[in-house]
Parts: structure tokens; sequence; C-alpha cells
């Protein structure tokens, strides 16, 4: 009850419930001290309407009394064993949050030996077995296609899981890791340390030479020079570093976007993105599935 | 007055009438004992209680290639009525029957009075089947008030607790016929061989067995007079041309006790000999010479066991008949009564009646074999792809209503250069869906970049069973961002 945040609510169930079954008990007295009288002793009440309308008698038979007796009598145990006076919490303890708890204990309980199996069965293949495909596909669509998309292909700022460019890693212990922990990608704001803006356009157009797409020769070639500050991270060759999560910018993948604006937007502001951690969520068992579901979305061979 | 007394009893000695008396706003219920009763309307009572009751017990044992003909899945949400298999989404079928099922009820009630409350409703069923076995084990009416008037004795134990033996095993079958509905019978069968009925299986057997059992055995009447709703609400749908159940009170009176050497001329005596066997077979207890009365279920008992009097005093039958209060009152033969169902309220029923189940089994006729919901995407707005292609991403949810695995092709109309692209399915666009499931089935839509403008474009998702050739058509936008 502690979740009410003011104290008209626990009131007003307590007036609304004690209230019915005192008025209920009320009633019944009342009813059964009431003797109507038949003043022509026919059971009837002696009314006449419309010339020969007489209204009868029709008494309730006793055991709907004790229907009413009843559910006042469980009424009372319900009050004494389960929150519905006031702040009270009942002698059973009962919440919604033991229950729910309990429910998904019983429900772990009858799948266990199902993740069992699969946690002994390595990645390779479970990512085959129909029935894990079908709990994971299961679990990434109510947990991970917010993000990522149903179909897995991702959009601006959320990677595409299908296809083989992985930048934290895609070994399916890799995945398992990113799904337990989550990731942080930082790209910090390089503008100052490449050089004056031009400088910045120069570099933003060596990199989309690294891939083939369309760049300003004469320009990449000037910014070849100035790219030695990104390769600290994305290396000499800008293929990226899986470890700390650089980017490889040779594979014509752009997860913020493509093109000299958008990259030259990157240099200067840098980037900031994250993969919420689903350790807390799932059993590593639950973990395993699904990271096995995901590593299959780009191993099209066991598809 | 004793509360023991029937407060409804209007035989009071004339004396009694004209003090005050207090009534009471309660009184216990009287136990009625119900006289065994043979005849036309009884025959047909027992005939809608085998047609009801083998279709009952019966059906869940039939068998529909591999499975059980009837059954409702609750768990895995599937309904199998014989060849068909119903979704949720089928619900309008369930109404359709509801109002094919009340509009029934209005036209039976409309032309001959509570019909369904006298030969088909569970609750007279059970409790005449109860009375049966009652009357099997323990005697007809006179024997029964005895055995229950009379001290315990070893026969009275032996008689009582045959009964209820007896009773309760037919509750238990009928709880679990019931569950059976719900839950493969045969495999019900074998858990209750084995002990190894689930919890709620266990309490429905045993609470549909219990709510037969005290409902056939002992509350009876106190249902139809107390309880049920319908009973109450048929009187409206009554007239003066309905067939009710009826003493022909002009025939009648004045009654009196007669045998067969009296004289019916000399005694200026009606018909009715005053022997209150209508009133013994009488189900809910009353006297149907009183008029009708809204406890009259319209059973035909007293009709029945009437005719039998009137057949041994060697009077002409139907004392106690099916007739309108039309026909009673101006003296109407049986043709010119049963020209008057042609009226207008029967003809609109009937017309209402008529088109709601030719629109059910059209409707049925028509239904798809598989039903298709689009959810779109809205994580991702729209999204560059390979090949400066725009796409949106959807979910087809394609629910499959056959027991066989099947092919559905995909395709999509709606915007020029429209492509349909999914990573489940095959390179011709197909997909599979097992037999009676529901599948999601991720899809992207692409089209050109830049070939269209900005905005909102509707978009028709064409789904086709590659067996059938059915095509089932949904609408889904296409947005394009600026």
């Amino acid at each position: 009850m502690s979740d009410f945040t003011s104290s008209f609510w626990p009131i007003f169930i307590t007036v609304i419930s004690v209230g019915g079954v005192i008025g209920c008990a009320l009633l019944l007295w009342l009813t059964s001290k009431i003797k109507a009288a038949s003043p022509n002793g026919d059971n009837t009440n002696g009314h006449v309407w419309d010339e020969n309308l007489r209204e009868m008698n029709n008494p309730l038979p006793r055991w709907w009394v004790w229907m009413f007796i009843i559910t006042i009598v469980f009424s009372l145990f319900y009050f004494a064993a389960y929150p519905a006076i006031g702040t009270y919490a009942g002698k059973l303890g009962w919440t919604q949050v033991k229950q729910y708890e309990q429910e998904m204990a019983a429900a772990n309980k009858t799948i266990a030996p199902l993740y069992a199996k699969f946690a002994a069965m390595p990645v390779e293949e479970l990512a085959t077995n129909p029935e894990a495909k079908a709990i994971g596909e299961r679990m990434f669509m109510n947990n991970c296609a917010q993000c990522h998309g149903s179909d897995a292909h991702g959009s601006r700022g959320f990677p595409n899981l299908t296809d083989k460019d992985w930048i934290h890693g895609g070994s399916p212990e890799k995945i398992a890791e990113t799904l337990t922990n989550g990731r942080i990608g930082m790209m910090p704001p390089m503008a100052a340390a490449v050089g004056t803006e031009d400088d910045v356009k120069n570099v933003a157009n060596y990199v989309l030479s690294l891939s083939n797409s369309a760049h300003d020769a004469t320009r990449a070639a000037a910014g070849k020079e100035k790219f030695a500050v990104c390769a600290a991270c994305h290396g000499a060759d800008g293929t990226g570093s899986q470890s700390i999560g650089a980017p490889n910018l040779t594979d014509n993948i752009w997860l913020h976007g493509a093109g000299e604006e958008a990259i030259i937007k990157r240099i200067n502001e840098g980037k900031v993105n994250q993969m919420p951690a689903q350790g807390a969520k799932f059993t590593p068992e639950q973990i395993h599935v699904l990271a096995a579901y995901v590593w299959g979305l780009s191993n099209n061979d066991v598809k | 007055m004793s509360s023991k007394k029937n407060p409804n009893d209007k035989n009071e000695s004339s004396a009694e009438a004209a003090d005050v008396t207090v009534i009471n706003l309660y009184a216990a219920a009287d136990k009625i004992y119900p006289r065994s009763t043979f005849g036309f309307f009884t025959k047909w009572r027992w005939v809608m209680i085998w047609l009801t009751q083998l279709f009952f017990y019966g059906v869940p044992w039939l068998e529909w290639g591999q499975r059980q003909a009837l059954l409702f899945d609750l768990e895995a949400r599937r309904f199998y009525i014989f060849n068909l298999v119903l979704y949720p989404q089928d619900l309008i079928y369930l109404t359709g029957i509801l109002i094919i099922s009340a509009l029934s009820l209005f036209l039976f009630t409309a032309v001959a009075g509570r019909l369904w409350c006298g030969y088909t409703c569970p609750q007279t069923v059970y409790t005449e089947i109860f009375l049966w076995i009652e009357a099997k084990i323990e005697g007809d009416r006179a024997a029964r008030m005895k055995l229950d008037k009379g001290g315990m004795s070893i026969e009275k134990l032996l008689k009582k607790g045959g009964k209820h033996f007896v009773w309760i095993i037919f509750a238990l079958w009928t709880g679990f016929t019931f569950v059976g509905y719900f839950t493969p019978i045969r495999q019900l069968g074998d858990a209750v061989a084995s002990l190894g009925l689930g919890p709620w299986q266990t309490f429905w057997i045993l609470f549909y067995g219990f709510a037969t059992y005290g409902n056939a055995g002992f509350m009876r009447e106190q249902v139809c007079k107390y309880m049920c709703p319908y009973a109450r609400f048929q009187s409206a749908m009554f007239d003066d041309d309905t067939l009710i159940v009826t003493y022909d009170e002009k025939r009648g009176e004045p009654r009196g006790k007669a045998s067969l050497k009296t004289d019916m001329d000399k005694s200026k005596q009606g018909a009715c000999i005053d022997c209150s066997l209508c009133v013994q077979v009488c189900p809910t207890g009353i006297d149907i010479r009183k008029g009708l009365q809204y406890e009259c279920i319209g059973c035909g008992a007293c009709a029945d066991i009437c005719d039998t009097v009137m057949d041994k005093m060697g009077y002409e039958r139907g004392l106690v008949k099916y007739s309108t209060q039309h026909a009673m009152n101006m003296g109407w033969n049986h043709s010119q009564m049963l020209r008057r169902i042609l009226r207008p309220r029967v003809l609109v029923y009937t017309t209402i009646l008529s088109l709601i189940v030719i629109a059910l089994f059209t409707s049925l006729m028509l239904r798809s074999s598989f039903r298709v919901d689009v959810v779109r995407d809205r994580g991702v707005m729209a999204r560059l792809a390979d090949g400066g292609m725009l796409e949106n991403v959807y979910r087809l949810q394609i629910m499959n209503a056959t027991e066989s695995a099947q092919r559905y092709q995909l395709s999509a109309t709606g915007i020029d250069h429209l492509r349909v692209e999914s990573d489940v399915a095959d390179s011709s666009n197909t997909v599979v869906v097992n037999s009676a499931e529901s599948r999601w089935i991720p899809v992207r839509l692409q089209i050109p970049d830049g070939s269209i403008k900005s905005g909102s474009h509707h978009v028709k998702f064409e789904v086709q069973a590659i067996e059938s050739a059915e095509t089932v058509v949904e609408e889904s936008v296409f947005l394009v961002p600026r």
C-alpha cells in the first residue's frame, strides 16, 4: 500500500469494503426483523392497483440468506489474510510482486531442464537447433528488436547484426559478453587534434577513400598524414580494433551515417553510443541461447 | 403463519381469511417430491434428454484425423471444431452463435412458451436424470415422502447411501466429460487412471461434478425460481397467442371429487375431479389450475398426467393442455389457434434469425484458411540500405488455420518499384508456417531512395497461400523521411 502517494486511497478502499460488509449485514438483520402485515390474511399486503392487481408476498428462500452470510464471513477472513484494510499488509503477506516472483520461479523450474540441455551445447550447434532458435527469436523480438529492428538489420546508431562487421567482436563469447555487460562506444571529439577545418575535411575524404566511397582524391591525399591521430584507435590501415571497439573504416558500413558531412560531424563532435547491459534481465543460460540466435543471424551457412 | 408452512399456500380456510396475519420476507423452501409421469410431453422430454446427453457425453470421444474432433485448447488458444481450426481472433463466430441462441430463445418462447426450460435446459435435463435415479432406488413420490418422514433404519441408510453414490458417480462423469472438451479426453482418462491429474483438471472435474450434484440433486426448481435470469425475462416474450400449459377453467370448474359412477349432467360439476395429480407431478410444486405462474417451466407433466386421468374417467382429453390465452378466452379450435403463430412478432424473430444464420454460415464458408496481421516497426522509422534503397521494416504475423504446413507467397503493392525482402523467406519470397501455427515474419519493403516525396504512403501486403491460392490483403504505411 506504500505505493499510494496520499492516504486518501487506503481510506477510500477501507470505507468502501468495510462499509459494504457492514451494510450487507445491517440489511440482512433489518429484513429479518421486518414482518409485513397482511390485513386480509391472504398473503397479500392489502394494496390493490388497477382494479384487481394485488401485491403478494413472495418470500426469499432462506438459503439465499445463508449465501449472504457466507460472503460476509468470507470477507472477514479475506480482510484478515490479504491487504484490504488501509495499509495493513495481511496475515499471508501477499503482494503482487511476490506472486509474480513465485510464478516466475515455478516457470523457470519447468524450463530448467531445457536450458540445462542448451547450456551444454556449443553456440555453433545451438544456432541450428530449431527449438533454441524459436526461443532466441522470441527473446530477440521482446528485448532487442526495439533498437535493432525486427529483422535485426539495425538503423542509424544501432548496429546491423546480420552482417559480418562487428565493432566489439562477433565470436560467440564476445556476443555473450556484449549481451551480459553491455558496451559503451566512445569516440572523442578530434577536431583540435586534427587541425583546421580544412584539415578535418581532408581527413574525412581520406576516410572515405579507405572504403572506396565517393571522395575528393586531392583532399584524401592531403588528409592521409593527419589520419595518424585517428590511427591510434582505428589502426594505421583504418581497419579498427575490436578490443577497444574502434569501428572498421574500410568496409563501407557507417553506423552513424555515410558521406563527407556525417564523417566531419563525427570528427568534430565525437560520439558516445551505448548498448545497455542485459545481464540482470536474463539468466546466463538465456544469454547463451540469445547469443546463439544473434550469432546465427550473420552466419548464413547455419540459417 | 409459521415459517414451516408454505406462505404461498392459498388454501386457507375462510375463518382464517378475515384475520390480519404477519408475513415473513424469508421462508424455508419446502422440499418437492415430483411424481413420475408418462405421456406425450414426457416422451419428448426424454427424447431431448437422450439427444443432448448423447451429444454432451459422446462428442469428446470422436476423433478427427490425428486429434479430438471438438477440442477447445485454451492453453494453446486454438479451438478445433471438426475440420475448423479457430483462433481467438475468430471470436466473432462465438458472438454469432450467442446471438443465434438468444434469438432462437426469443422465437421458441414467443411461439410455445418456455420450451427451452421444459425440454433442453441442463438444469431440467439433469434434474430429470437425477429424479429417475432417485425413483429407481427410493421409489416414487409416496415412497420417498414416507422414507424421509421415517426414522433412520438400515433400509433408509442403504437407499439414501445408494442414491448419493450413484448421483456422485454420475456427477463426476459429467465433470470429467466437461473437462474433456478442454483437454484431450483420452489423455485425461489415462491421467485419471494413473492418478496423474493436474491441479486445475482436478479442480474443474470436482467443481463441475459438484455443481451437477448440487443443482440436480438438491437445488432443482430453486435454480429456476430464484437464480435463473432467463426464467424471468422469458415472460417478456409471451403474448396472448403464445402456447402455454393451460388449465381449461371453463370446462374444469366447479371441480369436485367424482367417480366413474358420477352423473356429470346431474352433479353440475366440472371435468376436474380434484385428484391433485397435476400438483404431484409438478417439478416446481405449483398448481397449474391457478393459471399461468412464473414458476411454470412449461414441461407439460401436468398435461400428461391429466390426460391419463381423463382417459380413465372416460372424459375428453385436454383439461390441461398447450393452448393460448386467446384460444381459451375466445373458444378457438386448434387450427384457429395455430394460425395465430404467424404473427408479426414471430415473423420478425424468424427473419432476423434466418438472416444471422445465413450470414454466419456464409462467413464460415468464405473464411480464409489463414490470417495476416501487419505490425510496422516503430523503433526503425526508415533507413538506407545497400544499393541506395530506402527501407521500412514490418513484422507480418501469419496465422495458419489449417492442419498442415503451408507455404505463403509474400508481395506488396502501392508504390512504384516496391521490393519485398525478408531474411526468413526463400529467394522467391515464400515462407513456411507450420500446422495451426502463428509465425512472425520480419519483412523489409524497399524503394529507390528519392523516388517518391517524403511523407506517409499507403502500401498493401498481399499474402497468398500457394496450395489453395487464397489471398489475404493487409494495409500498412511506408514512411519516407524528409
